[in-house]
């Protein structure tokens, strides 16, 4: 027998009103960091060497301007080689090609080794190796040879080295190349995140290799590959620096750099450096954002994004510190 | 595809012989041997349920009646096409992707964890793969997704993602799916075992209606009483081979082998 429990006259209990518990601890810290903040508001209203009006004036001139949008083009470009890059070096890492698999491991292996401020110098000074790079059958002339042809060449077109491979180009493809080797591994880690599941099923529908993967598994690796992207972009953002040394003129740093030396105002240029990488990188979180929450869709987490863009301002700190040396 | 059925003599033309036929299926993982030589019949029309205890093969032999996985030795025929292989010239050659992929189509398959896409909406689950891959129409695939749906009894959840249903939900979606490409042969991998017990009625209903209206199916299954009211045969599995089959009522009723009696003694 169970017991009645429908009983309508039972009287809804009073509300608790407890004491709640105290936090001296965060009065306390909350103390501690607005004496703080204070102590920094006023640094940075008193003292002279920031020279606020002088930042202000220079910090949107046209060359500097020129340089962001440098910056900007560098970064785009980069990350669009790193990333298509990424994806089919990730594709090859997965695959059941053993050829493949080496030449895709071997290629992370460098170019993760090798750090991006050499690498860019490397890439800066490649129009040593040749004086013209030329695309062909390699060789052409000993084959030719070998028949009895002299002079035999099987070049399909070529350029001058020092025309393409300076500036910008080399910059990019230092960059592009080595953020390959990153997205490679978050692409193949988005990739295995996906359950077999969802590959059987689809295979079992008739599906080939390359449509799974188009249709159905990458679009789920991306709501794994999208954050570590977004970082990745961010520390591109501010690699981008690095061009400076192959060298690259048309580049937000080096701008500021030398409106800084030209007027002996060096720190209230480094400020402005400061803060248009801090602008840049606030419009790429707000990109991130959207991106992961359409990505997000029929999984329940578009929640997550917006906590994550919370935190991640504290968590954009990049991997190359190599800035510093510049 | 007909030329090949001409060479193999035992294999009749698509339609007229059984919609499977194995034949001494024999399939390793590495040093283990998981299937010892499965012969199995499943006419056109039949309800054939696959019956044994956990880790005799019964998904194994089922993933190799689509090729999901490969068979080491013997042969397996769906409507009169070996599976995964082509015969020329009296040599076996393995088929192409595209080729197998090709042979998937007629061929459904509904899985133990259901395996919906979750990015994608129950609509667009159902319709995926008749335009990928039969290149229909996608109005047309829509409407047709649309009834399908309304057959299973979730007209009303075409928007929603497979993450907001329940499992038996989800499984007859999977269902769905599957039909939408137009099967002459449906796998059924313990289609219910993942549901809660108030949910797995659902799920053998639509398998019921699907069966009333002449598919061919092959259902991994521990629902006796399914088998017993909707199998037209019972194939017992024990340790990669085939012990007992025959009428599901017969076999359930009176079991010869031991091993049988001891499995279903513990699952009745
Ligand atoms: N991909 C694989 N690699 C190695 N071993 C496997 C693989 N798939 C299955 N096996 C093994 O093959 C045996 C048969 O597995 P299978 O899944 O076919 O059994 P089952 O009859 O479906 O069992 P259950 O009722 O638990 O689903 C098991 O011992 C399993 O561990
Ligand atoms: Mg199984």
């Amino acid at each position: 027998m169970s017991v009645e429990t429908d009983t309508p006259e039972r009287a809804r209990p009073e509300p608790i009103q407890a004491v709640p518990v105290r936090h001296p601890g965060r009065w306390l810290a909350v103390a501690v960091i607005g004496v703080l903040v204070a102590m920094f508001v006023h640094l940075l209203v008193t003292n002279k060497a920031f020279n606020w009006s002088f930042m202000v004036d220079e910090m949107f001139r046209p060359p500097v301007i020129e340089g962001v949008r440098g910056s900007i083009a560098l970064l785009l470009t980069s990350m669009l080689i790193g990333i298509g890059l990424g994806v089919l070096l990730a594709i090859m890492r997965l695959s059941e090609n053993p050829i493949l698999r080496g030449v895709a491991w071997v290629y992370t292996w460098f170019f993760r080794a090798v750090p991006r401020l050499v690498l860019v110098i490397l890439f800066g000074n490649l129009g040593i190796l040749w004086a013209r790079i030329e695309f062909g059958l390699p060789f052409d002339r000993q084959i030719g040879a070998l028949f009895g042809v002299q002079d035999f060449e099987a070049r399909l077109f070529g350029f001058t080295a020092v025309e393409i491979l300076t500036g910008f180009v080399a910059g990019m493809l230092a960059l592009g190349l080595s953020e390959a080797a990153y997205m490679a591994e978050i692409v193949r880690a988005g990739l295995q995140s996906v359950d077999e599941g969802q590959t059987e099923a689809a295979q079992a529908l008739g599906m080939t290799r390359a449509q799974i993967l188009r249709r159905i598994v990458l679009p789920q690796a991306m709501r794994v590959i999208v954050p570590p992207t977004g970082n990745e972009t961010i520390a591109m953002l501010k690699d981008t620096s690095l061009v400076a040394f192959v060298p690259v003129s048309t580049e937000l740093f080096f701008q500021l750099r030398a409106v800084g030396s030209r007027t002996f105002q060096v720190f209230p240029m480094l400020v402005a450096a400061t803060i248009w990488y801090l602008l840049l990188t606030s419009v790429l979180l707000v990109g991130q954002y959207h991106l992961e929450r359409h990505f997000a869709k029929g999984f329940g987490r578009s929640e997550r994004a917006k906590i994550r863009l919370r935190g991640m301002t504290a968590e954009t700190g990049g991997r190359t510190g190599e800035v510093g040396g510049a | 595809m007909t030329e090949m059925t001409a060479v193999q003599p035992d294999a009749t033309a698509p339609g007229a012989g059984p919609m499977v036929r194995a034949e001494q299926v024999h399939k390793s993982f590495g040093p283990l041997e998981v299937l010892k030589g499965i012969d199995l019949e499943v006419r056109t029309g039949e309800v054939c349920c696959l019956l044994g205890p956990s880790g005799s093969g019964k998904s194994t032999f089922l993933r190799c009646i689509n090729h999901l996985e490969k068979i080491n030795a013997g042969r397996i025929w769906v409507d009169g096409e070996p599976i995964g292989y082509r015969e020329r010239g009296g040599k076996l050659h393995e088929m192409r992707e595209k080729e197998v992929a090709a042979q998937r189509r007629s061929i459904g398959m509904v899985f133990q964890r259901f395996n919906l896409f979750p990015h994608k909406t129950v609509l667009d689950n159902v319709t995926e793969a008749p335009v990928l891959v039969r290149r229909e129409k996608k109005a047309a695939a829509r409407e047709r997704a649309a009834q399908l749906l309304e057959r299973v009894g979730l007209g009303d959840k075409l928007g929603a993602y497979p993450g907001q249903l329940s499992g038996g939900q989800q499984q007859r979606v999977a269902i769905a799916r599957a039909l939408a490409m137009q099967p002459k042969l449906m796998l059924f991998d313990e289609p219910t075992s993942a549901l809660d017990p108030e949910l797995v009625g659902e799920v053998l209903d639509v398998m019921k209606d699907l069966a009333r209206d002449g598919m061919t199916m092959i259902v991994v299954t521990h629902e006796i009483g399914f088998a017993r009211e909707v199998g037209d045969s019972l194939v017992f599995m024990d340790g990669g081979v085939v012990v007992e089959s025959g009428n599901p009522r017969e076999v359930i009723a009176n079991p010869r082998h031991d091993r049988t009696k001891a499995f279903l003694a513990k699952v009745l």
